[in-house]
């Protein structure tokens, strides 16, 4: 940095000098710094995207996310309104039918596991395999249903809350206040025992007071955002309170909502499966993993014959734990990978 | 702002949440089709309307809803919760007979959750990314992600049905603070605690390899103080704090995981009541269950604020 280059005599060009990077010839070596890195600065989200791609647990939690919900799509055939939109069958039958009545008579309720039946007979004389494949649907759609709508509410009003300030934050954090004093599943449990259950009740049990959490969140998020100087700028520059508000900070306040998203898509899928197992879920004969437990609960302490059948109560569970563990992997993932703190791609980087 | 104004700003700041908990309750029930007495006139087709206007009248249903509500809530207020509906039996008085039991589940849950979680934790953080570390944290989301009722089953399937260590049901119902009840009490408490054992275990891990960076740390170190002491002296209070800060929510996790349990392992308490009362449409029990649920949550998060206040003498309330 000794030799300075002659100043060129373009008039008011701002030159700054000292940091070009052309003239350090000594850096510290314990810096990542490599010419290769210094021209582009790689967004948060691309940034995450990669660290997420290395974290192998999070990758392969996605994979049986994605398979699961595949099987679930693909298990029987979907009609909507009497067209037939999905005409896969992965399920070997279909999960009403009561294999003794009309595929095989030598079968008996809660038969064990066989090569036919790899999950055994349920207490209805039903295929348990084809019924977990099936069951999927309903808890895994929901779960992705009532986190969208939470999320989407909760970042509106945790975003008006927070930049409006003052009473209107005062009003609408006491509404959140008071939302938390109930755990969830007492208020989804209350709604379903009210509207009776149901696919889309018992969405409306789990969205109604679930937006609270990302109303909170956001609302916290915001009132750091907003201090910053390009919100400061965009007013300045004339920029209307919803545009600020859209475009300027929510933006910014969603890595902790996704992360949050995440997660809570595992609790909603246990949330709707509780309520199943309550006998408050779906219809009593659906094939959905909550309300199969519910059906085979009485079996465990005694069983048909003094036989336990095990299958009718492990593999339903299973399917549940399997598919919100995998969801929580995935939002632990994210959290990592979104974690602003952290700079680096992770472990061995090389860009 | 001194600790005591704080508390009494926060002991205050209560009474607008109480108010709008005892108008969700009273809302989700009177402002959705169908009231108590119409849902029990849609039970028994004998009640002839006379009858019907006479129910309402004594129960405080006819009128606009503002004055049911004050009606209600000044009954609550004095501790009427009216009655069951079928038998005429005090509500308040079964709510009261059935909270020892729920409490007892509650506690020996949390217990549990403690002894369990806080060494894991400690360890996890010392072995940090070393294989004791993932296995725990594997392990601990593991208790995040089992559903409480699947994981109360398959205790019972394996602890009770195939090992023959516990016994499922009390034959003949002994009084709660009989000895014997302990060994029916382990695995309904496993079940609740888990959940909270695996969310301590977490942020214990976490606060705790944070503080471990600290140059309190490196100075008691240097001091020449044993690492036990170093650890278990100076870290371990100060993760801590991070504990407590979780310690209202796990206690609304365990209130609603009660629910469940109870209902899992029949346990006579307020969850397995409350099930019991939304199947039989008992809607004094229903209501009187979610206030007492509110204000306990709300008395959970009081408690914890005010812990966290006093124990950390660097946070300043203005």
């Amino acid at each position: 940095m000794t030799d300075q280059r002659q100043t060129h005599s373009d008039r008011g060009r701002i030159r700054i000098t000292g940091f070009d990077s052309d003239r350090v010839t000594e850096r510290e070596p314990l810096s990542d710094w490599t010419d290769g890195t210094s021209g582009e600065t790689v967004g948060r989200w691309r940034r995450g995207l990669q660290r997420f791609k290395r974290n192998w647990s999070a990758m392969g939690a996605l994979a049986i996310v994605v398979l699961m919900s595949l099987i679930a799509f693909f298990a029987r055939p979907i009609e909507v309104y009497g067209f037939l939109i999905q005409p896969f069958a992965l399920a070997p039958y279909d999960p009403t039918t009561i294999i003794y009545f009309t595929e095989d008579p030598s079968v008996g309720i809660y038969d064990p596991p066989s090569r036919e039946y790899p999950m055994g007979i349920d207490g209805s004389g039903r295929d348990l395999f084809s019924r977990i494949l099936v069951g999927g649907r309903y808890s895994i759609s929901i779960g992705f249903i009532v986190v969208g709508l939470t999320a989407s509410f909760g970042l509106i009003y945790g975003a008006i809350s927070g930049y409006y300030g003052g009473n209107v934050d005062e009003l609408m954090m006491r509404i959140v206040d008071t939302i938390f004093a109930f755990p969830g599943l007492i208020l989804a449990l209350i709604i379903v025992a009210i509207l009776g259950g149901g696919y889309w009740q018992l969405v409306l049990a789990f969205s109604l007071f679930g937006w609270a959490g990302y109303g909170r969140l956001v609302r916290g998020e915001v009132l750091q955002i907003k201090e910053n100087e390009y919100v400061l700028a965009a007013k300045a520059l004339g920029a209307r309170d919803r545009s600020v508000v859209f475009r300027h900070i929510a933006p910014n306040a969603m890595p902790p909502l996704i992360v949050l998203a995440s997660l809570n898509i595992g609790s909603v899928v246990i949330g709707v499966a509780a309520l199943g197992f309550l006998g408050l879920g779906m219809d009593p004969s659906t094939a959905e993993w909550g309300t199969m437990l519910d059906e085979t609960r009485e079996t465990l302490i005694q069983g048909p014959g003094g036989q336990i059948p095990w299958w009718a109560t492990v593999y339903p569970g299973a399917a549940i734990f399997t598919f919100v563990m995998s969801m929580n992997l995935i939002g632990d993932g994210i959290n990592d990978a979104l974690d602003a703190q952290q700079t680096g791609v992770g472990r061995g980087g090389d860009d | 702002m001194s600790l005591q104004r704080f508390i009494l700003k926060r002991v205050l700041s209560v009474i607008p949440i109480l108010f709008g908990v005892s108008v969700i309750t009273f809302g989700l029930f009177h402002l959705t089709p169908g009231d108590p007495v119409s849902q029990l006139v849609a039970l028994n087709p004998d009640v002839s309307p006379a009858d019907e206007a006479r129910l309402r009248e004594r129960w405080g249903l006819s009128g606009p809803v503002w004055e049911q509500y004050l009606t209600w809530i000044t009954n609550v207020m004095v501790g009427d919760f009216g009655q069951e509906l079928r038998t005429g039996r005090d509500v308040s008085a079964i709510v009261w007979r059935r909270l020892p039991e729920t409490i007892a589940l509650g506690v020996f849950g949390w217990v549990f959750a403690l002894v369990i979680a806080i060494p894991t934790g400690i360890y996890a953080a010392v072995n940090k990314d070393r294989l004791g570390d993932t296995v725990s944290r594997f392990i601990a989301l593991s208790g995040i992600s089992i559903p409480n009722f699947w994981l109360g089953l398959m205790l019972i399937l394996i602890f009770s049905m195939y090992l023959g260590l516990f016994p499922v049901l009390a034959p003949s119902r002994l009084p709660l603070y009989h000895p014997d009840m302990l060994w029916y009490l382990i695995l309904p408490g496993v079940t609740i605690g888990t959940a909270a054992a695996a969310s301590i275990m977490r942020v214990m891990r976490t606060s705790m390899t944070e503080e471990l960076n600290k140059e309190y740390v490196t100075a008691a170190r240097a001091k020449g103080l044993p690492e036990r002491t170093v650890i278990l002296k100076h870290v371990l209070r100060n993760s801590l704090i991070s504990v407590v800060t979780l310690a209202a929510t796990l206690t609304a996790g365990i209130v609603a995981g009660s629910v469940v349990v109870e209902v899992v392992f029949n346990w006579p308490g307020l969850g397995r009541e409350f099930i019991a009362a939304i199947d039989s449409r008992e809607i004094n029990i229903v209501m009187a269950i979610t206030l007492f649920t509110g204000f306990f949550v709300i008395l959970a998060n009081l408690v914890a604020d005010i812990l966290y206040a006093a124990l950390d003498p660097r946070i300043r309330y203005d």
